[in-house]
C-alpha cells in the first residue's frame, strides 16, 4: 500500500512518475543517457551495474526490472543476471566489468569509500575515464531511484513474467518512449 | 585529487557536470524543479531538506553549497547549522520537522519510512505532493552526494565561495551553472575525500 495516493494500476517507479510527470521527465532522461546512450560499455553491462546496485539496496522492483532488461540485452541469460546479484566475482563477465562493479558497490554504500587503487584496478583492465565516471553515476543514480521507489511504499509485484515482458519492451524501445505512454495517460488523473 | 581527469578548478558537482554535459542536463533540471520551481514548500525549506540529507551523507560540498542556498533564502545561517545538528530543536515548522523525519529515513533506506511517519506529516498539514517531493529530494541527494564523493572531486572549505554559490543558486536556480569559470585552487587546499 503506497504511502500517498499514487495511481493504482502502475507498479514501482511508474506509479511515482505518473503522480509527478514534471520530475519524471528528467528522471527518465537521465536513465536514458546512462543506460541506453552511446557508450563503450554495452547496454547489457550497464544494466548489470544498475541491477547489482538495486539488488544491494534490496529494491525488488528495480533489481527485477533492470535484471530483466539486462537479460533481454544478453540473449535471455537470466542465470548470468542472478549470478551478478549473488556473487559477481564468480560471474562469467569481463574482468573490467568486475572491477567496475567493485566501484559501484562502494558508491552504493558511500562514495567516499572508492579508493585510487579501485580506480587503478579498473584502468588496468581497460576501463576508460568516462566508463569510470558513468559507473559512479549509474550507481549513485540507482541509490536515488531505489530510495524513491521504496520511500513511497510503491507496489512491487512478485510476478517474474511481468518483469520479463516489460524488460523486453524497455530493452527494445528505451526508457523515454515507454514512459511517455503512462505519463500521457495519467497526467489528468494526477492528484494536483 | 579526483579519481578521473575532471576539468581543473571546478569544485564538487560542477566538475562532474562540466565533464559530462549529457548527464548534467537532466540532473540540473531535476534539482531545479525540486528545489527552485514554485511549490507549497518554500525554497528555503526545500534547501534545508537537501542540506540535512547531504549532512547525513557527510558530503562536504553539497551540505555547504545547499546550506548556503538555504541561508540565502532564509536570511539566517544559524538555522541551517541547527537543522544539521538537531533539527528537532530548530526554529522550523512542525510540518518541516515531520518531513525531515521522512527524509532522514530515505537517506538510510526508503523501506524505513512507515505509514506512521507519513501520518504524522499529514497531521501537521503536509500534502501528498509535499511528501512525494520530500522523498524525492532525499533520494536525489543520495545520488548527488555519492556522485560528488565517488569521483573524488575537489571540495573546497572556503566559506566565501559557498556563500557566493548560495546566493546564485537562491536567485537563479539550477538550470544554469553557478560556477562558469575554473576557480584558483591555490587559494584553498583540497579537502581529502578519504
Amino acid at each position: 500500500m503506497p504511502h500517498i495516493a499514487l495511481p493504482p494500476d502502475l507498479p514501482g517507479i511508474r506509479g511515482a512518475m505518473a503522480f509527478r510527470p514534471e520530475t519524471a521527465r528528467p528522471l527518465n532522461a537521465l536513465v536514458e543517457v546512462l543506460l541506453t546512450g552511446p557508450s563503450t560499455l554495452s547496454r547489457g553491462e550497464r544494466e548489470l551495474i544498475a541491477t547489482f546496485v538495486s539488488s544491494r539496496n534490496c529494491t525488488h522492483y528495480c533489481h527485477s526490472i533492470h535484471g530483466a532488461i539486462a537479460a533481454a540485452h544478453l540473449g535471455g541469460d537470466e542465470a548470468l543476471v542472478k549470478q551478478v546479484k549473488t556473487d559477481f566475482t564468480q560471474a562469467d563477465i569481463s574482468p573490467k566489468l568486475k572491477a567496475l562493479l567493485v566501484i559501484a558497490g562502494k558508491v552504493q554504500q558511500d562514495g567516499k569509500l572508492v579508493t585510487s587503487s579501485d580506480v587503478e584496478a579498473a584502468r588496468k583492465h581497460g576501463a576508460t575515464e568516462i566508463e569510470i565516471h558513468d559507473t559512479v553515476l549509474i550507481a549513485a543514480a540507482f541509490c536515488m531511484y531505489n530510495r524513491y521507489v521504496d520511500g513511497l511504499g510503491t507496489d512491487q509485484p512478485d510476478d517474474e513474467a511481468l518483469y520479463r515482458e516489460r524488460g523486453r519492451r524497455v530493452a527494445r524501445d528505451g526508457y523515454v518512449t515507454v514512459s511517455e505512454e503512462y505519463l500521457a495517460s495519467h497526467t489528468h488523473a494526477a492528484a494536483h | 585529487m579526483p579519481h578521473i581527469a575532471l576539468p581543473e578548478g571546478f569544485p564538487g558537482i560542477s566538475a562532474g557536470f562540466t565533464y559530462r554535459p549529457e548527464t548534467a542536463k537532466p540532473m540540473r533540471q531535476l534539482a531545479h524543479i525540486l528545489l527552485h520551481e514554485p511549490s507549497s514548500l518554500s525554497p528555503g525549506e526545500r534547501e534545508l531538506i537537501a542540506t540535512f540529507v547531504s549532512s547525513r551523507n557527510n558530503c562536504q560540498f553539497c551540505q555547504l553549497s545547499h546550506g548556503a542556498a538555504a541561508s540565502a533564502h532564509l536570511g539566517d545561517t544559524a538555522i541551517v547549522t541547527q537543522v544539521k545538528t538537531d533539527f528537532r530543536s530548530a526554529p522550523i515548522s512542525d510540518k518541516l520537522k515531520a518531513l525531515l523525519v521522512i527524509a532522514g529515513k530515505v537517506q538510510q533506506d526508503g523501506k524505513l519510512v512507515t505509514s506512521a511517519d507519513v501520518e504524522a506529516a499529514r497531521e501537521q498539514g503536509a500534502t501528498d505532493l509535499e511528501i512525494h517531493d520530500t522523498v524525492l529530494i532525499a533520494a536525489a541527494f543520495c545520488m548527488y552526494n555519492r556522485y560528488v564523493d565517488g569521483l573524488g572531486t575537489w571540495q573546497p572549505s572556503d566559506p566565501e565561495m559557498y556563500a557566493q554559490m548560495g546566493r546564485h543558486l537562491a536567485s537563479e536556480g539550477y538550470n544554469a551553472p553557478s560556477i562558469k569559470q575554473p576557480l584558483n585552487q591555490q587559494v584553498d587546499q583540497p579537502v581529502g575525500a578519504a
